[in-house]
């Protein structure tokens, strides 16, 4: 019982722990109960090769939500997919389709993993500057997040 | 009885196929670049490329110091900036030490990573970082010695992008094949590995 509670505890913690580091980009639209958290873009060399960025869902509602797409001014043709590495260390780029944010869980867009490809840019992500994006959910639903660019050799959102 | 022997025989030719095929594909002629497959040896490779400053370089310009290797692309934009960024911060943990480590990013997509292209993206990156690139068979060339593969891939938008092994080689200064940094494995056990490298070389000096 003692280690449920301290289990407990320590969970309460992260959850803090997690809540300390909500960006300042979160928003609540309606009824839509997501929390971005730590958006971020790597600044690009020009226009002609993909962007990256990456974000953290958190869905503080309790039934679940899936990210569906995005809209981005920034990008004529943004989109999520995921790298996948097969077991003989192969990496490879797929369209994510819809990912399932669940209730009460966290989905991580991250390098490695899912990310947003914003292909054919408009114009360069410049270090130091935002642009933003909307990102598209089931029931129709839509958040605007503003996406700070950092350093091309970024490995987070702290840089 | 006679039927019993011709069975047997028939089994015996049927367990000698499946043993050669098996042959074949493991360790005969039909395992060129079979992916998971131990690197060569720098030594017993042989590939010309050219670096971020248009010199002729190959396997033989890697020994002596040992070395780090690894593909990508620089029209990609999530494993290879990664990488990149990882290598940048292992080298940047090493300190000083790491003046000694070859660090060399060799592109899977020499249409688009000319000399002046490779040139620009390594200079965003830590500076010991070199990048390196080809012809389409010479490429070819360098990536069957390190048993990597890389294919070519349509996008949705029309534009094409690369599949590729995305581990790193590590090789010590006399050019054995040492480890393999994997993408996903855990950082911690990154600069480990490549101090392994560094000293495998000392320890070979010695005996």
């Amino acid at each position: 019982m003692r280690h449920i509670t301290n289990t407990l505890r320590c969970l309460s913690f992260v959850l803090l722990m997690g809540l300390s580091t909500v960006s300042a980009a979160q928003e609540n639209a309606g009824d839509l109960k997501i929390v971005v958290e730590q958006p971020w873009a790597r600044a690009s060399i020009g226009t002609s090769r993909p962007g990256g960025a990456y974000l953290a869902l958190r869905n503080e509602g309790d039934v679940p939500v899936y990210l569906v797409g995005l809209r981005a001014d920034i990008s004529a043709m943004p989109s999520i997919h995921e790298t996948q590495t097969n077991d003989e260390g192969v990496s490879r780029m797929v369209p994510a389709g819809d990912i399932e944010i669940p209730a009460g869980g966290t989905l991580a867009l991250e390098p490695g993993s899912y990310h947003i490809m914003l292909m054919k840019l408009q114009s360069p992500l410049v270090e130091g500057e935002t642009f933003p994006m909307t990102l598209l959910f089931s029931d129709g639903l839509e958040m605007e997040v503003v996406v700070p660019v950092l350093r091309i050799g970024a490995r987070g959102p702290e840089g | 009885m006679k039927q019993i022997g011709k069975i047997l025989i028939a089994c015996g030719l049927a367990i000698l196929a499946v043993l050669f095929i098996g042959w074949w594909q493991v360790d005969g002629p039909g395992a060129a670049s079979v992916p998971g497959k131990r690197s060569q040896p720098l030594t017993e490779m042989d590939f010309e490329l050219t670096n971020q400053n248009g010199e002729a370089v190959g396997p033989k310009t890697l020994i002596g110091q040992p070395s780090l290797v690894f593909f990508g692309f620089t029209y990609c934009p999530d494993v290879c900036p990664t990488t990149l960024s990882d290598i940048s911060a292992w080298l940047d943990e090493i300190g000083p030490d790491a003046e000694a480590l070859n660090t060399i990013l060799i592109s899977v997509d020499p249409d688009r990573d000319t000399v002046e292209v490779m040139a620009e993206y390594v200079s965003y990156f830590h500076p010991q970082i070199q990048g390196w690139t080809g012809s389409d068979v010479q490429v070819a060339s360098a990536a069957a010695g390190f048993r990597a593969v890389y294919e070519k891939v349509m996008r949705e938008d029309g534009d094409y992008t690369m599949n590729h092994t995305a581990g790193v080689f590590l090789f010590d200064a006399t050019g054995r094949f040492v480890t393999t940094i994997d993408y996903h494995e855990p950082r911690e056990f990154a600069v480990p590995k490549i101090r392994r490298a560094m000293q495998s070389q000392d320890e070979r000096a010695e005996t």
